[in-house]
């Protein structure tokens, strides 16, 4: 599938209804989202025939445009019981031929100690977590703890390009090398009242772990 | 709440979950409580199945169909050949990806927390004195 056409095919999956701000969500756009799974499966093979996890999958679209590209089994995690609705309805929408499956969980709450995912049973991890704003502060890195842990090979996702030196050596903690893959612009619209711009461009990087720790 | 008709736990998944309640020291595997479930055709690929057999928990998946009352389905242990008998791979998918439970929990051996299943989603969160 060309990068354009899974752009289009993602098109069709609906967002959040009504955002929570206390949860950072944000849409992934189509457009953002094609581009790491194209470049995941195009440039390293990471998704299709593979056993992926997407965490804090929101509304799905990460999951289905795996699934499109042939992961066999996709399993997305949120703590958000409406955005996981919205999941359910969005992957029902697509009739798509490999099995998606979803939990609700909070991911914060991952450890090596005690987890409630056994490790490295994905092949694959993508995400694009919350940057850690506001009172959220060190989520970013929770999520990138916990992906270190589910992935036996891969982990995708999206970080502030501001972060970058941070978030490298915090992979290396975590049994990870960092590699960054593209450098992009995430356009934020404003979704909430306090948003002073109406949208706002944010420079993130896409980086790909690799485990390096067996 | 809208019944999803699709995206519903499997046996896949429950094979990986543990119990993560504080000071629970073997929280695997959860017990099953399916009220109700289905079983649904999806397409099979030997070399996913035949991948993901190194990484299951083969004990936990025996005693999970039996826990759902699929008993008789799967041999107690993987074959040595497994990679290439395509009968085994074909039992092994058909307990890993098609039988989908809708409604139940998923309980902690231990500590006999239960954690529900509805609507096809298991719900993991634990409440802070839990934690």
């Amino acid at each position: 599938m060309k990068l354009r056409q899974l752009e289009i095919a993602l098109e069709d999956a609906k967002p959040f209804q009504e955002p929570k701000i206390q949860l950072e969500q944000y849409v992934t756009t189509p457009h953002l989202a094609a581009c790491l799974l194209h470049t995941a499966e195009t440039q390293f093979g990471d998704i299709c025939g593979k056993n992926v996890c997407d965490l804090g999958c929101g509304c799905g679209i990460l999951s289905i445009g795996s699934s499109l590209l042939g992961a066999n089994h996709c399993l997305g995690i949120d703590i958000d019981e409406d955005a996981l609705e919205i999941f359910q309805s969005n992957c029902e929408a697509y009739e798509l031929n490999n099995v998606v499956e979803c939990i609700q969980a909070d991911i914060a709450r991952f450890s090596p100690s005690r987890n409630m995912i056994l490790a490295k049973r994905f092949d694959t991890v993508l995400m694009n977590p919350p940057f850690g704003t506001k009172s959220n502060k060190g989520i970013d890195m929770e999520f990138l703890h916990a992906a270190s842990i589910l992935a036996s090979h891969a982990v995708y996702s999206l970080h502030k390009s501001s972060t970058r030196a941070h978030i490298v050596k915090k992979a290396n903690d975590f049994g990870m090398q960092a590699q960054v893959v593209a450098e992009m612009r995430y356009n934020l619209e404003s979704s909430y009242k306090f948003h002073k711009k109406k949208s706002k461009d944010i420079e993130v990087d896409f980086i790909r772990f690799t485990i390096t720790t067996g | 709440m809208r019944l999803s008709t699709f995206v519903r736990m499997r046996l896949i998944t429950h094979n990986m979950l543990t119990s993560h309640v504080k000071g629970v020291k073997n929280g695997y595997p959860l017990v099953i409580k399916a009220e109700d479930i289905k079983e649904q055709e999806t397409d099979f690929n030997p070399d996913f199945i035949s991948r993901m057999i190194t990484r299951i928990e083969w004990p936990a998946l025996t005693k999970a169909m039996e826990m759902i009352g699929h008993t008789d389905q799967l041999p107690e242990e993987v074959p040595k050949d497994y990679e290439t008998n395509n009968d085994f791979l074909k039992q092994a998918h058909h307990a890993l990806m098609e039988i989908e439970v809708i409604t139940g929990s998923l309980t902690c051996p231990e500590s006999g927390r239960e954690f529900p299943i509805a609507n096809g989603i298991p719900n993991m969160l634990l409440n802070e004195d839990e934690v």
